[in-house]
């Protein structure tokens, strides 16, 4: 199996900079927004981002919620390997809010899919973006786009964006995972 | 993550210990969902489930069908009392006509023992055993489980007495070999006309004086006499019962730990329970309710994965 690196840790720590810059430029001091992560990857990128906005911007009281999307998902039972669910947490009205979902890698759209449903069970929010660190170009099946995206990649169907936190492994990388030919 | 060892749920004693953590950590999840403002998730929007009792139900009908609503499953409900058995139908005609509608999970309470093995050995539907006979209750085990858990933090070592009417209850058989599989030590308490005379064989102990099984345990789960059951007497008066096996408030408050107080309804108030004791913080009666609810949903939603749409 080949890997090739995509982003290294310094890209990333730019990138994580520049998003956060746009977010504050959209949603100024955060009273009104509410920052969603989409379990189980989309929940480091948003834990860093907030990391970033309070300790280099001093953005303060971020309100960051967890979502689960595994029982919306529309592939329930079409799948070999049984979908295991994760956590949700948030404790918040999301009525009237502005909410950005935040999850690592876009690629076909289906999991913000589901995340749009899912989020109808906490309220109606004003409205929803959408930030990724990685946009994979050309495999979307849904007409879903992202509002901030960290990069654009344009990569095979059978090849893998894996992004990689230094929380569980040694450090932040994001790589292209390609099968053996 | 793993799957359920199992296509159906018949009974606990068919069960594995990774399929009950797997149960209990899917419920966990659940518990969250039904605590939300919108307390629906749409996974089993293709699914239908037909509820089958042939025996009469109020908590455990309604909370697979809350269930199942709370999945967005299809749901047909059939009672016994207003159906085409009363004419005579067997129970497989009974559920292949059902089937022929499309059915691809029954949830069945019968009276006789076994009638769930038996349905799910010859019609291809996934089977929930509700209750059948005086042999298994698998989802009131695991959710007096799950409950216990809750409250405790572990089942594992946790001593837990069962109280009353071990003989006519399916309640009792499920969570002994829920408790014992997830390392609990157990107690039979009651009657020795009501407890079966080869019970200890399942690594069980009784203990005939009820002061001293509760001074014993962490959890009491209190059953109910089924009369209905009974056609003989096996006790002299519902007096004399209540005062060797009722527990009272005197009796909590002269025992020198808080025992946990479970039963999983329907209450006869002031026979093996007196209401202060059934409404009292010890008790955690309505906490089973709410996590019935949670356990069925779980249970419904794993069978369902394995439903395969070609």
């Amino acid at each position: 199996m080949a890997k090739k690196t995509l982003l290294n840790e310094k890209e990333i720590y730019i990138i994580l900079n520049r998003l956060a810059c746009q977010l504050i430029e959209n949603h100024q001091d955060f009273s009104n927004t509410i920052l969603i992560g989409i379990q189980p990857r989309g929940v480091y990128l948003a834990d860093r981002l907030v990391q970033v906005l309070t300790e280099e911007y001093q953005v303060k009281d971020i309100k960051l919620g967890k979502l689960d999307i595994t029982f919306y998902r529309d592939d329930f039972r079409r799948r070999e390997d049984p979908l295991s669910a994760s956590s949700t947490d948030i404790n918040f009205i999301v009525d009237n809010k502005n909410v950005v979902f935040i999850d690592d890698v876009l690629f076909s759209g289906r999991s913000i899919r589901a995340a749009l449903t899912a989020i109808q069970a906490f309220g109606r929010p004003k409205n929803i973006e959408l930030l990724v660190l990685i946009d994979r170009r050309f495999s979307r099946h849904l007409p879903i786009q992202p509002d901030y995206k960290g990069r654009q990649v344009d990569v095979i169907k059978d090849e893998q964006v894996k992004v990689e936190w230094k929380e569980n492994e040694p450090r932040d990388k994001v790589c292209i995972v390609s099968p053996d030919v | 993550m793993a799957k359920l060892s199992v296509s159906h749920l018949l009974g606990i004693k068919h069960l594995n210990l990774e399929d009950i953590n797997l149960i209990f950590n899917t419920a966990d999840h659940f518990k969250e969902v039904i605590n939300r403002p919108i307390k629906k998730v749409p996974s089993l929007r293709d699914i239908t489930i037909a509820n089958l009792f042939f025996e009469n139900s109020t908590r455990t009908k309604l909370s697979f069908e809350l269930a199942e609503k709370r999945l967005s499953a299809d749901i047909i409900n059939f009672s016994a009392a207003q159906s085409s058995v009363k004419k005579g139908e067997s129970l497989i005609d009974t559920a292949n006509n059902i089937l022929s509608m499309k059915v691809d999970i029954i949830v069945m309470r019968h009276p006789n023992e076994g009638a769930g093995d038996f349905l799910a050995k010859h019609i291809d539907a996934k089977i929930v055993n509700a209750g059948d006979g005086a042999h298994e209750h698998p989802t009131q085990a695991l959710l007096d489980s799950f409950s216990i858990r809750e409250k405790l933090g572990d089942v594992k070592g946790k001593k837990v007495v069962i109280v009353g009417d071990i003989k006519h209850s399916r309640v009792a058989l499920s969570n002994i070999y829920a408790l014992k599989l997830q390392g609990a030590e157990v107690k039979l308490c009651g009657p020795t006309t009501l407890i079966p005379k080869f019970i200890t064989t399942l690594g069980v102990s009784y203990e005939k004086d009820l002061r001293k099984a509760l001074e014993w345990c962490d959890v009491a789960n209190v059953l109910r006499v089924q009369h209905e059951r009974m056609d003989v007497k096996y006790f002299p008066s519902i007096r004399e019962y209540t005062q060797l096996f009722g527990i009272n408030k005197e009796l909590l408050d002269s025992i020198d730990k808080d025992i946990v107080i479970m039963h999983p309804g329907p209450i006869n108030r002031g026979v093996e329970l007196t209401s202060d004791v059934a409404d009292s913080k010890q008790s955690i009666i309505l906490n089973q309710v709410e996590n019935g609810v949670a356990i069925r949903m779980a249970v419904i939603y794993l069978l369902a994965q394995q439903i395969k749409r070609d």
